[in-house]
């Protein structure tokens, strides 16, 4: 009996077979290359980038210009615009999402929930070029003729719905944003109320509590965080995202002042001015712009994980 | 990735690369002398006065850089591989700004690009290193609009105007004095311009720069600058996609000539320095490089031709480039190199007309190809 305790099955599995240690030590070295990776594309946006911080300094972050005949370089405008079309996004993809998750997580029978969940899946497939293509020729064209239209006449007097509606702009971009993180949002959302054990339903319903009454007080609660670690990682997701949002934002490079506005995103940027900067201060401007995005989409994901996880672990633990 | 794209390329432009073949035989009978008649014209022109051949060993040249002579250059280089088995020429349109980058890393044979080196650029280069600048065609920027059945003519200063956002209407007093005659829509401009760095918009903001004062001291001159207003769109195409159909009715921006010539898109006449107004046209692009070539700089770094003198010329046209180091690495590329820019600015200039590029003016041709007898391997003269 004694050949079969754990401890000898270790030592044997880590020290004396040589396929078993090439594969430990191949795995081992990919796993850290990850790890190696990632600290060294953050070092090299830093090395490259630091020409913009050094001259610039926080005027950087905070200025407004971006001119590159001057060779100013301030990313506020990009910031801005970047987290305003995340902004909008959320605001539409959030509450669709979570109901969509409670849907199919509680409500829905699992003839219709396997489909449906399948088919939200296969949004996060398509390809981000195609859904700029569908926001040039469909959504904007659309949004111009009725929700914009509609706004600027009645509500135009608001400056953050004055005119005029190009349909392309800052809300176009945060549309078509939110289409697009809806899959994040509703699948990880749909994990974290799944993960709530049943036990906690079913003594909601022995209290002869309603359908109702056992999603709001037991459910929800219990993945409140998990909830707000899939908006936040729906978040993420927006901020990053380039390709659909070249197409419909604008690319405009200044503080969007109304909601119909054209403006830029970081990622914009970086995308349509980096082949044809002129090496030096421009390029290193743009490299650093790419950094501040590492750093606010890095920043969102650690706080989305910490958050998710505390809902898986906690409920279980409970 | 090269070889598969290459292929594709080589097959649908088979037709054409034949058809050039055939066009530049029949136009210059004898291909071998006209150039070298040509170059006799000038006391120093070509001591060897032969034509460079590539090397006998196969060679595949690269080159990237300028979106803006693409088509062009594609055309050039199936033609030219037609004629010289031995030479596979590729080249990838990723921009000016890129072409530039990669030939100051030198990671292609040739870079090529719609503006020419700054002074910036030029530190940049490798150490002791000197790059040639040498002009292949011209090009222009037209403006585009969408009003229906509207022939517009337009000015420098109410260009400006509209794209600094001053003027924001069809009917501004100042375009209706521009087009007596016409029934001018109370319909707001949509400006559109291009978004990502670009030759086209060197060529247009030098334009705007030179002819308004308040263009110069609000916005300058560049290959990106800081739009007041408009909506920006990335390439020649995305800036057409805006300005097109019926969702787009008030637009107006800017595109390469040639781009407007293939897609036919309607562009306004613009006001010339003789006070004429000229539509965008391969002729009156070679008329400005023609008015110009007396101010042509020694070191080929021409900037952009605005307002030249003459009746027919067009006034925004600009030279593009290729670009190449004047002390070449591989005796065989460096051959290869030579034998195809003496190419292009022969044979591969009467290919230059359909696709919407004006060729260069003859002293222009001719002071580039004396360029090409600077490119030395080892200290040696590729054609002397």
């Amino acid at each position: 009996m004694t050949a079969f305790s754990p401890s000898r099955l270790a030592r044997r599995g880590s020290g004396s077979r040589l396929p078993d240690r090439l594969f430990r030590g191949s795995s081992r070295v990919l796993a850290w290359a990850l790890v190696v990776s990632l600290i060294g594309l953050g070092a090299m946006l830093l090395v490259n980038g630091w020409g913009a911080f050094a001259t610039f300094g926080p005027a950087f972050v905070i200025g407004t210009d971006w001119d590159p005949v001057k060779n100013i370089y301030g990313a506020l405008p990009f910031i801005v615009g970047t987290l305003l079309s995340s902004a909008i996004a959320l605001v539409i993809a959030a509450p669709i999402g979570l109901l969509t998750a409670i849907f199919l997580a509680e409500l829905a029978p699992r003839r219709v929930a396997i489909p449906l969940t399948f088919t939200i899946e296969l949004l996060a497939a398509i390809p981000s070029v195609v859904f700029g293509l569908w926001g040039v020729f469909v959504l904007s064209p659309f949004l111009q003729s009725t929700i914009e239209a509609w706004a600027v006449d009645t509500l135009g007097w608001i400056p953050i719905f004055a005119g005029p509606p190009f349909g392309v702009g800052l809300f176009a971009a945060g549309v078509i944003l939110s289409i697009m993180i809806l899959p994040t949002i509703v699948s990880i959302a749909r994990e974290v109320i799944g993960s709530i054990p049943n036990s906690q339903r079913e003594a909601m319903y022995a209290l002869g509590a309603t359908r109702w009454e056992v999603v709001t007080r037991a459910v929800l609660p219990a993945a409140r965080s998990g909830i707000a670690g899939a908006i936040i990682l729906g978040f993420g997701r927006a901020l990053g995202e380039t390709m659909a949002v070249t197409m419909v934002i604008g690319n405009a490079q200044s503080i969007p002042q109304s909601l119909f506005d054209q403006a830029q995103t970081i990622a914009s940027q970086i995308a349509t001015t980096f082949n044809e900067a002129q090496v030096g201060i421009q390029t290193s401007s743009l490299i650093a712009l790419g950094l501040v995005l590492l750093v606010i989409t890095l920043g969102l994901n650690v706080g989305a994980r910490v958050l998710v996880g505390r809902t898986v672990t906690g409920a279980g633990g409970r | 990735m090269t070889v598969i794209s290459t292929k594709r390329i080589g097959v649908l432009a088979l037709a054409a690369a034949v058809l050039a073949g055939a066009c530049s035989s029949a136009a210059t009978p004898a291909p071998t002398t006209a150039p070298s008649a040509a170059a006799s014209g000038v006391a120093s022109a070509a001591p060897g006065a032969s034509v460079p051949l590539p090397p006998s060993a196969n060679v595949t040249l690269t080159g990237t850089g300028a979106t803006f002579p693409v088509p062009l250059y594609d055309v050039w280089n199936d033609a030219f591989n037609f004629k010289y088995k031995t030479v596979q020429v590729d080249y990838k349109g990723i921009g000016s700004g890129g072409g530039i980058k990669a030939i100051t890393e030198q990671t292609v044979d040739y870079g090529a690009s719609d503006a020419a080196l700054t002074e910036a650029a030029i530190a940049a280069l490798p150490a002791g290193s000197k790059v040639l600048h040498i002009p292949t065609v011209l090009g222009a920027v037209v403006v585009i609009y969408n009003v229906a059945g509207l022939d517009l003519n337009l000015d420098g200063t109410t260009v400006a105007n509209i794209f600094l956002g001053k003027i924001t209407k069809w009917n501004d007093p100042a375009i209706v004095a521009l087009n007596s005659g016409a029934t001018l829509p109370d319909l707001a401009i949509k400006v559109v311009h291009r978004s990502d760095g670009s030759g086209t918009t060197n060529a247009f903001t030098t334009y705007l720069d030179t002819v308004s004062p308040d263009w110069k001291s609000q916005v300058g001159k560049g290959t990106d600058v800081k739009w007041p207003t408009g909506i920006g769109a990335a390439g020649n195409d995305g800036v057409a996609g805006g300005v097109k159909g019926d969702a787009n009715k008030g637009a107006i921006g800017y595109v390469e000539l040639n781009y407007a010539t293939t897609a036919k898109l309607t562009s306004a006449k613009i006001k010339n320095a003789a006070g004429k107004f000229v539509a965008g046209s391969t002729a009156g692009v070679t008329a400005a490089a023609e008015g110009a070539v007396a101010s042509f700089p020694a070191d080929f770094r021409q900037a952009p031709i605005i307002n030249g003198a003459g009746d027919a010329t067009y006034p925004v046209a600009a030279y593009t480039y290729l670009l190449v180091y004047q002390a070449q690495k591989d005796a065989n590329k460096a051959q290869a190199l030579v034998a195809y820019i003496y190419w292009g600015l022969t044979d591969g200039q009467t290919t230059t007309g359909g696709l919407g590029y004006a060729r260069l003016p003859e002293p222009i041709r001719v002071k580039a190809l004396q360029q090409l007898h600077l490119i030395t391997v080892n200290g040696t003269a590729v054609w002397p």
